[in-house]
């Protein structure tokens, strides 16, 4: 008998619908980054991945383990919480990087800083 | 108290994560993670410039965790779309500029990371001023549209909260 006949079907299903169209959102993300032609289209691949992606597995894993311990297991909010504040901050910094070195390699597709005359590009210095 | 505990919340909030991940309230991991949880805040305190404001209108920020939650799905949705559809469908992406009113650091910090982990947007930088910010979409159908949706589902909410 297989570790996976124990598993109620009620929870087989929801848990395995999760699993595929987890798993079909980070082929898609990954897929992305074949797939797209530039640097800045690649960036909207992984968020495919680290937001849906990464929750339908988490969800998954939150109740399978919650009823198959029969006590409510949380640590997956810990792994969301994380994912979700790291991954915007690595994306932005990746973004801001290609843009600045394009801007420097003089490429024609490159926009002008933001602001409306050329201005400076805000670099996060301190305002009261 | 403020001289030796400088961020209580974040402390509290560091502490009870440690004892989740240990999965075990002994004695010697509330030791442990006291420390830490004292500690890691303690000497990182000069890394944050800003304090953030009490936040005020606690329904709201759920409602705005809910809209965004909901986005996230549907332009999850939308970017499966253009990845996997034609060719004709890839051509479409480009960099565009927002008008932004709102001017709070730790609304424009909430902001970023909303337009970032929405699928199909990326933040990509701030002017001086913080009037205008610019953003890179991977399927730009109309312009107004998205100018629409940050400045009315996300900088609206985020005004009221944070200013």
């Amino acid at each position: 008998m297989s570790p996976m006949e124990q598993v109620p079907l009620w929870l087989a299903i929801p848990v395995s619908a999760l699993l595929i169209l987890g798993s079909f959102l980070c082929v898609t993300g990954a897929l992305g980054l074949l797939r797209l032609s530039n640097f800045f289209q690649r960036v909207h691949g992984p968020s495919l991945i680290n937001t849906l992606g990464a929750g339908c597995m988490l969800i998954a894993s939150m109740l399978f383990f919650s009823v198959m311990q029969s006590r409510l297991v949380i640590h997956e909010l810990l792994i969301t919480l994380a994912v979700l504040l790291t991954a915007p901050v690595t994306t932005m910094m990746l973004t801001r990087a290609a843009l600045a070195r394009d801007r420097r390699s003089g490429r024609p597709d490159v926009p002008p800083r933001a602001g409306e005359k050329g201005g400076d590009v805000h670099t996060g210095d301190r305002i009261e | 108290m403020k001289r030796w505990l400088p961020f209580p919340i974040i402390s509290a909030l560091l502490l009870i994560m440690w004892l989740l991940l240990n999965e075990t309230l002994a004695l010697g991991h509330w030791l442990l993670g006291g420390l830490l949880a004292w500690g890691v805040p303690y000497a990182t305190r000069r890394m944050q410039p800003l304090r953030a404001k009490k936040v005020r209108r606690p329904l709201m920020a759920a409602r705005l965790v809910g809209v965004v939650l909901v986005d996230i799905c549907k332009s999850c949705y939308q970017v499966s779309k253009v990845i996997l559809g034609g060719a004709h469908r890839r051509r479409n992406s480009g960099f565009m500029m927002v008008p932004l009113d709102i001017k709070a650091p730790h609304g424009l910090a909430v902001l970023a990371c909303i337009i970032t982990s929405t699928p199909g947007t990326a933040w990509v930088e701030l002017s001086a001023d913080r009037r205008w910010l610019m953003i890179h979409v991977l399927d730009i159908h109309d312009e107004q549209w998205w100018i629409d949706t940050i400045k009315g589902r996300y900088e609206t909410p985020l005004k009221a909260i944070f200013e």
